[in-house]
């Protein structure tokens, strides 16, 4: 049958190849998981989904360039982790990236590949070019199947013009005027829809920027605090952090703590302790 | 294995985070190729999904892979574009090698043994259409599995069930350019009209000797079938 045969195959090859575990991803938990899934599904329940930082993040192609926005929440659960987390990563000088999903792996991931870019970019000596990133990115994600849950906007000028691309944790990528992901990419995307126009100037992109991020920090549970914005156009790039910030902490009107005199003293008495000194132990610290 | 009752909370997780924010982008699609005498006629609709969110209402799912082939991609987004690009690649690789005009069938045959080496990891089912010198217009189908077969037209995708009685009835071999650009577009428009994962617009492409001809109609342009 051919459920034997595969059987057969793989069991030849852990017997013919003989690999040293190197550094990196390691892949056995799946096998692991997707038993313990099954067996999950066979009572009726779901098994846990992975953990992403709720966000809005878009981007939007106007006459000179590309504006990025991004809120600037992080959540561990129903708690925020971070109220002013830096979600526009560095790519290039002239490429930047907002990163959805799982922090770490958009961390991450953005570092490998502006690494990657900075030594390409040296070696063919020309300023990088956005479809470059992406289709690094692309790549890397696809070759980890959706495991690295980072959901990207990424966009810049090169000598071809401005690009915004958004790019899915599994490897797909789509090329577009205007792209929201995130938790609240649907409040923003509302926003996009109805205001978006092709080559508008600087300021009413950056206003329909800030409008999109700011109907995802409102409407959607998973964002909210401030409004990072970063402007890129041929050979400047204006990183705005905070572009607004939407959720200023209030001040207390009111104090709970009673002021000194609300409670009258009657009598006061002062009772030392003597100590006894039984035994002393001196360690010196090798500071060497 | 028996778990205790409070495993039952990880259903309720997070309704902070739609279901569609973890769901695999698909392109939940009608495409369709046909052949005629001189050449190929490509459509598809260019609704991209994850789930129930359209990722992007305007694809372009009618990728080159040389100068005059081309693919119509349905199924995982990611897996589709990355076995393009593979293609794309080694497609171009050998055409340099042979100096001369790739084969239709060459690309669809390099399709299908990536389709089929990897067919228990991917999700993509895939037309293949284009013009050669030697054999003319041809088109290619590779669906999910892996097989590959030449057909005189083609459809593939989610919405594709919907237009199977409406292609087998109004197909005539040898039909003429125009006739068969009316013929897809009006398959193209009744699937869009009946399957949810297909919509937005319907984008063409005339593949011949003279080269290719790309074509875009809107959602107020598609032809009008019902009045209901």
């Amino acid at each position: 049958s051919r459920a034997s045969r595969k059987r057969e195959c793989r069991i030849m090859a852990t017997v013919s190849v003989c690999q040293y575990h190197r550094g990196g991803f390691s892949f056995e938990n799946c096998k692991r998981n997707a038993l313990l899934e099954a067996d999950i599904n066979k009572l009726g329940f779901s098994s846990p989904a992975a953990r992403k930082t709720g966000t809005t993040i878009c981007g939007v192609v106007y006459k000179d360039g590309v504006v990025l926005g991004a809120d600037t929440r992080a959540t561990e659960g129903m708690v925020v982790a971070d109220k002013n987390c830096s979600k526009i990563h560095y790519i290039s000088p002239n490429v930047y990236c907002c990163g959805a999903g799982t922090a770490a792996d958009t961390e991450m991931t953005t570092q490998i590949i502006s690494s990657n870019l900075e030594l390409h970019s040296l070696s063919t000596g020309r300023l990088p070019r956005v479809a470059t990133a992406n289709r690094m990115l692309k790549q890397m994600l696809f070759r980890y199947q959706g495991y690295i849950g980072a959901a990207l906007v990424l966009g810049g000028v090169d000598c071809t013009g401005p690009h915004l691309y958004s790019i899915y944790p599994h490897g797909s990528t789509d090329k577009l005027p205007y792209v929201t992901m995130g938790s609240g990419s649907l409040a923003a995307m509302a926003v996009f829809e109805d205001r978006y126009r092709p080559n508008m100037e600087e300021e009413e992109a950056k206003r329909l920027v800030r409008d999109a991020i700011a109907a995802g920090i409102f409407n959607d549970l998973g964002s909210g605090s401030n409004i990072d914005l970063c402007v890129i156009t041929k050979g400047k790039v204006d990183y705005l952090r905070p572009h607004d910030v939407a959720n200023k902490k209030g001040v207390r009107t009111g104090n709970y703590r009673y002021k000194h005199g609300t409670t009258g003293v009657l009598a006061k008495t002062v009772t030392p302790l003597n100590l006894e000194v039984v035994e002393e132990n001196v360690q010196t610290m090798d500071t060497s | 294995m028996s778990f205790p009752a409070s495993v039952s909370t990880l259903n309720n997780y997070n309704d902070l985070y739609p279901d569609w924010t973890q769901r695999e982008v698909s392109t939940g699609t009608t495409i369709m190729a046909v052949e005629f005498d001189g050449g190929v006629v490509m459509g598809a609709d260019s609704r991209t999904t994850t789930g129930a969110y359209i990722a992007n209402r305007v694809t372009d799912k009618l990728t080159p892979i040389h100068e005059r082939i081309f693919c119509c991609r349905s199924g995982s987004a990611a897996d589709t574009q990355a076995i393009a690009d593979a293609v794309t690649y080694q497609l171009g690789f050998h055409s340099i090698e042979l100096d001369e005009a790739p084969l239709v069938q060459t690309a669809a045959s390099l399709f299908r043994d990536m389709c089929y080496r990897y067919r228990e990891e991917l999700m993509a089912g895939i037309i293949v259409a284009g013009w050669d010198p030697r054999r003319g217009g041809q088109v290619y189908t590779v669906p999910v599995g892996g097989m590959m077969t030449r057909q005189p037209v083609s459809v593939g995708g989610s919405g594709s069930s919907y237009i199977y009685g409406y292609v087998d009835s109004n197909y005539r071999p040898a039909m003429s350019k125009e006739e068969c650009l009316k013929f897809t577009a009006e398959a193209l428009t009744l699937a869009m009209e009946r399957d949810g994962s297909s919509g937005g617009v319907v984008r063409l492409a005339v593949i011949s000797e003279q080269g290719v001809e790309r074509q875009v109609i809107l959602g107020n342009q598609l032809p009008k079938f019902s009045t209901v």
